[in-house]
């Protein structure tokens, strides 16, 4: 519910800017900054250690398990032992995944639905946020201020209207609605994020244009877009993140294989009688869905905390 | 661009007098109409026509199909003598406070460690986000394959460490499995919450941590007296989220236990679900939803409202 959160922390440091906005935008390295001396005492700081470390396990225990019970056929999985990569492995489970469950069409779908969520969430909320920026009109400030009233709905409350919509629309079970729905419910957190970022342009910079003589579309090509670009990818992120993982919208608003996303598709191939009981399908299932997303973060860290923290305005 | 036009624009604001200060105004209104609507009109669609039509259907009785009927407050006055929808009420609260007591001590307890600069911190940080990758339904179904009796991950223990405890049918107990699922949200939100945390610690000026070294205050004298009330709206954002958050809980307890065994898991957006698609009444199933939606606003307002803390916050101006 709010921006104090990680959200501003990490977009709106840069708002700390003075004159040289482009400058404060480049310099958002993360710098070691001095937290305080807490620490001195080495009782707890061993404890400390000891309680992350728990943490770290409790963390890490289910995965491991899922990614060694992926690695096993049905009968190794029953026979063998679930926490040692002992009795046989194989990779014949990810096989299985590929071939016979159809969540390769659902990682089509959900490819097509992230991309293309994201490209709307960015552009509509890019464009919205410099509006509201510029304090232009009446219409910028009452726009603000619904889509901030938004922010407080939860999506399970409107779901039901979402879907008559969708049906009238003669748009359900496609992936548009899908599309529109989850970029819907992302946009007003996305255009915060950019608000908030944007408010570090200063003021002085867009007289300046304008005194130049440039229009609003001059302003946001030559001003805006080439500054706000860091935040686009926390954007991006965010709204990639909740395209990619969302459950709730897909399960109402489709219903056909052939529009299945992942999440939903992962449920139905643990639902089916034939690979429900088939535990190593299904786990190498769920780290095949979730492989993307672990690359782009072993890439991308400092970009995905901060697209997390995006989740903090809600 | 001189005084003498600003009081003229404002004197004769509605003729069509075409000052070069009304023209840029025009040009700007234009502008942000061609800015904002996209967004506007999406949002408009998606989110807020819904809440008006939801308010709505509230009072119909309809199955997408059939005829929309008005029919007053009968699916009111049904809501309010409908035990299952209250039990669904009281375990969707009871979830949020279990979640609640839960995460606030752990995810800050883990904040407070990783804000820390330490080289090994920050790799410890790097893995708690993990969770947050996987989605709500992989979360689901890994647990499950953790939890199944007999051939899961915890019965190994049970037989082959002697620890039988761990051997039980975790989601089809209806004493255990609200809180399994009160655990595998945790294991998911913990690590959002310590990044909350985390923000929030190094937030204060390392130099009130000097001043309490120098006066000699001990560790826990220093958490008691600088950091907690230092990290106060930290709290209350992360406790507004975790509790708004839960009250809306669904894909986890959809996947996992469907609201058994019984409706021991039963909540209200599962409810809502339930009477909604598999039942076709949508106009009872908007009741269930516009209380959800009540409750979680009328929560995040008064925890905000209790604290003061709108006022802090740049944000959001306007709305609370």
């Amino acid at each position: 519910m709010s921006s104090t959160g990680v959200a501003s922390t990490t977009v709106g440091t840069a708002a700390a800017s003075s004159a040289a906005a482009a400058r404060t935008v480049r310099a958002r390295r993360p710098r070691r900054r001095r937290v305080g001396a807490v620490g001195a005492n080495p009782v707890a700081r061993t404890v400390a250690f000891v309680l992350a470390t728990v943490w770290l396990v409790i963390v890490l225990f289910p995965i491991y398990y899922m990614v060694l019970a992926s690695l096993r056929t049905q009968g190794e999985y029953l026979s063998g032992d679930p926490w040692l990569p002992v009795g046989g492995l194989s990779l014949s489970s990810y096989g299985t995944v590929f071939s016979a469950t159809g969540l390769g069409t659902d990682f089509r779908n959900s490819t097509v639905v992230t991309v293309a969520t994201i490209i709307l969430v960015v552009l509509f909320s890019l464009g919205a946020a410099y509006r509201i920026v510029r304090r232009g009109s009446r219409f910028a400030a009452v726009s603000f201020r619904l889509i901030l009233f938004g922010l407080a709905v939860p999506i399970q409350a409107i779901i039901i209207p979402i879907f008559i919509f969708c049906v009238k629309l003669h748009i359900y079970d496609t992936l548009l609605a899908v599309v529109l729905a989850a970029s819907a419910s992302l946009i007003a957190v996305a255009v915060l994020l950019m608000v908030n970022y944007l408010r570090a342009i200063p003021r002085e910079l867009f007289d300046a244009m304008s005194v130049d003589g440039a229009g609003e579309w001059t302003t946001f090509t030559r001003l805006v877009w080439p500054l706000a670009r860091p935040v686009l990818g926390v954007v991006s992120i965010f709204a990639g993140l909740g395209a990619w993982n969302n459950f709730l919208i897909p399960l109402i608003l489709t219903q056909s294989n052939s529009n299945t996303v992942l999440p939903v598709g992962l449920f139905r191939v643990a639902s089916t009688s034939e690979y429900g009981i088939d535990v190593p399908v299904v786990m190498g299932a769920v780290l095949l869905s979730v492989l993307p997303l672990v690359l782009l973060y072993i890439g991308l860290r400092r970009q995905f905390v901060a697209g997390l923290g995006g989740l903090a305005i809600r | 661009m001189a005084t003498a036009s600003a009081v003229l624009s404002k004197e004769r604001a509605a003729k069509p007098l075409r000052s070069p200060r009304s023209a840029r105004r025009r040009k700007l209104l234009l502008a942000d109409i061609a800015g904002l609507s996209p967004t506007m009109v999406l949002y408009g669609a998606f989110i807020l026509v819904p809440v008006v039509f939801a308010l709505f259907l509230s009072f119909t009785s309809w199955d997408v199909v059939g005829k929309l009927q008005w029919v007053g407050f009968a699916n009111w006055s049904r809501f309010f003598s409908d035990s299952g929808a209250h039990h669904a009420l009281f375990v969707t609260l009871e979830l949020a406070g279990l979640s609640w007591l839960v995460e606030t001590p752990l995810a800050m307890a883990l904040g407070l460690f990783i804000a820390g600069t330490q080289r090994y911190r920050q790799v410890y940080a790097a893995i708690y986000l993990v969770p947050l990758l996987l989605s709500t339904a992989g979360i689901a179904l890994m647990w499950s394959g953790v939890l199944t009796p007999a051939f899961g991950g915890l019965a190994w223990f049970s037989t082959h460490l002697n620890l039988g405890f761990l051997d039980r049918n975790w989601l089809g107990s209806p004493s255990l499995a609200l809180y399994v699922v009160v655990a595998i949200i945790a294991w998911q939100f913990v690590p959002f919450h310590a990044l909350i945390y985390q923000a929030g610690r190094r937030a204060i000026p390392a130099e009130i941590y000097d001043a309490a070294l120098v006066d000699g205050a001990s560790l826990s004298q220093t958490f008691r007296y600088v950091t907690l009330p230092q990290l106060r709206y930290t709290i209350v954002t992360s406790s507004t989220l975790i509790v708004v958050g839960s009250l809306t809980y669904f894909d986890i307890i959809f996947i996992l236990t469907q609201g058994g065994p019984g409706d021991t898991t039963r909540v209200l957006s599962l409810d809502m679900y339930d009477t909604g698609f598999l039942q076709t009444e949508f106009g009872y199933a908007s009741v269930l939803a516009v209380v959800l939606a009540v409750i979680g606003i009328a929560v995040a307002l008064a925890l905000i409202r209790i604290t003061g803390f709108g006022k802090m916050d740049s944000g959001r101006e306007g709305i609370w």
